[in-house]
């Protein structure tokens, strides 16, 4: 037993993906429509090659069906996944193994998220039929929970806490400023993001990811098959994916300043990749900054800083684009929004652009292995997902 | 002889000041404050909160009966004594029965149960909750206030025997409220009091004292309830009761609690009494009842857990604003977010021990208590070696907290915690009667029952955490 990985086994050849944010004038379908073209063209490649498709979304549909009927994509495989906030990456993670197991030759992840319909303020989502004892918790104030626990283990007091926050945000939107694609595409001044409208205290409405439609898409080949289609593909150096046994909220060993989920997923990926020290040897990451406490908790799980020490790396710029090790330069879930089927397909899209040299303004310099996190569910009872990917084989 | 083995009292956390409501709606302002059930509670999870008590302060009792009394049941139909009895953890073998249409039905349940236990020999609980609802500006808001009291009888081990007691009953036009009604009406009050209050409160209290061959003399405390507070000062003067033995209404600090007015203030008295003490309660409404009881020697073992006096003084402030958003007279634009679901019926009945009594499961392998009940153990991964685990009685410590702007409430923010109970266990829920700035890690907290909200017709009740008070 063991998670072997497929590192360098498959590469991405072709990407797409819509601007995020409040399109009023376009349903599921349209962006499905415009990522899906987005990335046929980018690959150069006949909707009619796809031999299989994997449909991430959460909510705006079900079935393949969702995919198929607007893209009139004739009687193909296509698979609808769902794994919460995490189903974007889960979409790409099937399409991978698709093409690496040698049962179809070309595939496509694609992942989509209508959320503006909803006419509700924040994310909605349906529960089966229950006794009624659930804790019905928004969003926000389960990812707050974070904040007290962590700023009390690692002796912050809560202006300082809220400093961390705050300067999470202001990069991100500092970010987002030089994305194209992203929802808000301005830098915010600190002050506004500190006194933004508490949501779930220390939380203000600057604290949350936006929440936004949008379509992002991969195609996926076998590595070898991938000079065929494309002269700078990038590879997969692993694909990591864990659901938690939900044990945070029942168990008093869970302190609330780490998400053993994701220290699982990414301790394989670094195996499978190869990755020994990911503080010098990733180039850039895009991680899951749902809320701001969540990306100063995931910096520390992935191995990017000491347990307690992450703080001191955020106030002190290193994760900053100009950093030693940006995180989230396409903006994030803060600032490019959040469509949630998308999200994960939407970072890797930002390692297609960083590692292809495509990024514009906020490129890096000549970075080698990117990382994408993602995760769904919330402090102690989630699903994580940790990808790893290069510009090089080998 | 039957009579009264254990009894609780419950008076909620939240006050409304009497001068706050003449603030907003002008007029005179109103002496002293008066208990409020939170948005949370009602004549139901008030009296669960008691009985809980009361089952306490007899730990060996079985119970065979139970009788739930309110002028203010949550379920016009369906059965409000089997929420009671489930939240209570009182087993499925009982008879149970809602008492309601009048303040009166305290007493009467009193007396039903006191027969119960009688005639089986067993033990019979009460549990009395209410809520009223006066219109704004009316007499009713005044006065009224909300509370609950349960009691455990039996004919063993009795604190107070109910030694002799009288009813009567007429029908008049003094109080009602007619189904669909929020708030009662009430005829103008010299009718009532010379009519009715006057002639039945004499009639019961002089043939209870014969019943009991006592004189007014032999009583040691006289307990009064009344709609209008005069009647009590008709009868003082009338049978020439000694003033000072006439027992304090908690007008100014809790108000008229309605249907558990008179047992509440029994049990105030209880709690202050000695073997040998007489005690006299009668209730006026709708007819009257009284009740002499003898208070014996177990008394003097006896402590209630939550005294009346302790609870009186154990509160928090509420605005007539919010009381009103509470209480839904004063409509507020919803939030942006789904209105909350019903909870189902098929897995309420799957989880009845957990949903309404707090009962998890305890690894019987490696010792781990859990909530919700597990199959497979969260520490040890063993498979169905699960024994049920009651958490309702246990403290716990806050790990973390969120308060929560954005969820439905009709008092945000939500504050949410995650405890760790001592003994072990975790959980994530709600907290209340509390305010949000008090919350903080590390602060001790209790569980207590509720109502979390009301969907299609249906209450969805659990429980939350509260401050230990």
């Amino acid at each position: 037993m063991a998670s072997r990985g497929i590192k360098d086994r498959v590469a991405i050849i072709g990407m797409g993906c819509t601007r995020f944010g409040e399109h009023w004038d376009k349903g599921a379908d349209d962006l499905l429509i415009d990522a899906a073209y987005d990335a046929y063209e980018s690959a150069r490649i006949d909707p009619n090659d796809i031999d299989a498709y994997w449909l991430g979304t959460t909510g705006s549909g079900v079935s393949g069906l969702t995919l198929s009927e607007p893209l009139k994509i004739p009687y193909k495989p296509v698979t609808r996944v769902e794994n919460m906030c995490a189903t974007g990456s889960e979409a790409l993670r099937q399409a991978c193994y698709a093409v690496a197991s040698g049962a179809y030759d070309v595939a496509m992840a694609i992942g989509v998220e209508k959320l503006k319909d909803s006419g509700f303020s924040g994310l909605v989502s349906a529960k089966p039929p229950n006794d009624g004892t659930p804790a019905s918790m928004t969003p926000p104030a389960l990812f707050s929970l974070l904040a007290p626990a962590y700023f009390k283990k690692y002796g912050l007091d809560p202006e300082k806490g809220k400093d961390v926050l705050t300067r999470i945000a202001w990069k991100n939107h500092h970010n987002g400023a030089r994305n194209p694609k992203a929802q808000f595409q301005k830098e915010v001044p600190m002050e506004v993001i500190r006194n933004s409208p508490k949501i779930a205290d220390p939380l203000g409405i600057m604290d949350c990811s936006g929440v936004s439609d949008g379509s992002a898409a991969a195609i996926v080949v076998r590595a070898e098959d991938a000079s065929k289609y494309c002269k700078n593909p990038i590879y997969i150096k692993a694909l990591s994916f864990v659901a938690g046994p939900a044990e945070g909220p029942l168990r008093q060993e869970y302190d609330f300043t780490t998400f053993p989920e994701v220290v699982a997923t990414a301790t394989d990926a670094y195996k499978q990749a190869g990755i020994t020290n990911p503080r010098e040897q990733v180039s850039l990451a895009e991680v899951h900054d749902c809320f701001t406490p969540t990306e100063l908790v995931l910096c520390e799980d992935l191995g990017f800083s000491k347990r307690g020490t992450a703080w001191q790396d955020v106030l002190e710029g290193f994760f900053d684009l100009e950093g030693r090790l940006p995180v989230n330069p396409d903006g994030g879930l803060k600032s490019f929004g959040h469509p949630i089927g998308a999200s994960g397909l939407r970072m890797m899209y930002e390692m297609w652009l960083q590692l292809r040299g495509e990024a514009g303004p906020r490129q890096i310099n000549n970075p080698k292995v990117g990382l994408t996190h993602n995760l769904g569910g919330q402090p102690g009872r989630c699903v994580s997902f940790v990808s790893v990917v290069g510009s090089q084989v080998g | 002889m039957a009579g009264i083995v254990s009894y609780g009292s419950y008076i909620p956390y939240r006050r409304l000041k009497r001068a706050a409501i003449a603030e907003v709606l002008g007029g005179v302002p109103g002496k002293g404050e008066k208990a409020v059930a939170s948005f949370d509670e009602d004549s139901v999870s008030m009296a669960v909160e008691a009985l809980r008590d009361a089952l306490k302060g007899a730990p060996n009792a079985t119970i065979n009966s139970l009788f739930f009394a309110t002028s203010t049941p949550p379920y016009a139909e369906k059965l409000n004594a089997a929420i009671v009895g489930a939240a209570a953890l009182l087993p499925a073998e009982i008879r149970a029965s809602d008492m309601t249409g009048s303040i009166r039905a305290g007493l009467s349940a009193l007396l039903q149960a006191t027969d119960a236990a009688k005639a089986t020999g067993g033990y019979a609980a009460v549990a009395i909750g209410d809520s009223r609802l006066g219109a704004p500006e009316g007499r009713i808001e005044q006065t009224s206030g909300d509370g609950a009291v349960a009691f455990v009888l039996g004919v063993n081990n009795v604190l107070a025997e109910v030694e002799a007691s009288a009813s009567a009953t007429r029908e008049y036009l003094d109080t009602w409220r007619s189904q669909g009604e929020r708030f009662p009406h009430s005829w103008e009050e010299r009718f009532a009091l010379t009519q009715a209050y006057a002639p039945l409160f004499t009639k019961v209290i002089r043939d209870a004292l014969e019943k009991a061959q006592a004189k007014p003399a032999d009583i040691t405390k006289i307990i009064l309830d009344a709609p209008n507070p005069r009647a009590v000062d008709e009868i003082v003067r009338a049978l020439k009761l000694e003033p000072s033995k006439v027992a304090d209404t908690f007008a100014l600090t809790v108000g008229e609690t309605g249907a558990a007015h008179a047992s509440l203030m029994l049990t105030s008295v209880l709690s202050a009494s000695k073997p040998g003490d007489r005690i006299l309660v009668a209730t006026v409404a709708d007819g009257a009842d009284a009740i002499v009881l003898r208070v014996t020697p177990a008394v003097a073992a006896f402590r209630p857990l939550h005294s009346v006096g302790r609870m009186v003084e154990s509160k928090g402030d509420v605005s007539y604003g919010s009381f009103l958003k509470w209480r839904e007279i004063l409509p507020t634009e919803p939030p942006r977010r789904p209105d909350p679901e019903r909870p189902a019926g098929p897995p309420m009945l799957r989880s009845e021990k957990w949903k309404f009594g707090l009962v998890g499961s305890r690894c019987t392998a490696c010792g781990t208590p859990q909530l919700p009940p597990q199959r497979v153990c969260v520490k040890c991964r063993e498979r169905d070696k699960m024994e049920p685990y009651p958490f309702a009685d246990r403290t716990g410590r806050i790990t973390t907290f969120a308060l929560d702007r954005l969820a439905y409430s009709l008092n945000p923010p939500t504050i949410n915690v995650v405890i760790d109970f001592d003994g072990g266990g975790r959980f994530l829920c709600e907290m209340t009667d509390c305010d949000p700035e008090k919350a903080a890690i590390g602060g001790e907290v209790e569980m207590t029952f509720r109502r979390l909200f009301t969907a299609d017709g249906v209450h969805n009740y659990f429980w939350k955490a509260r401050p230990k008070r």
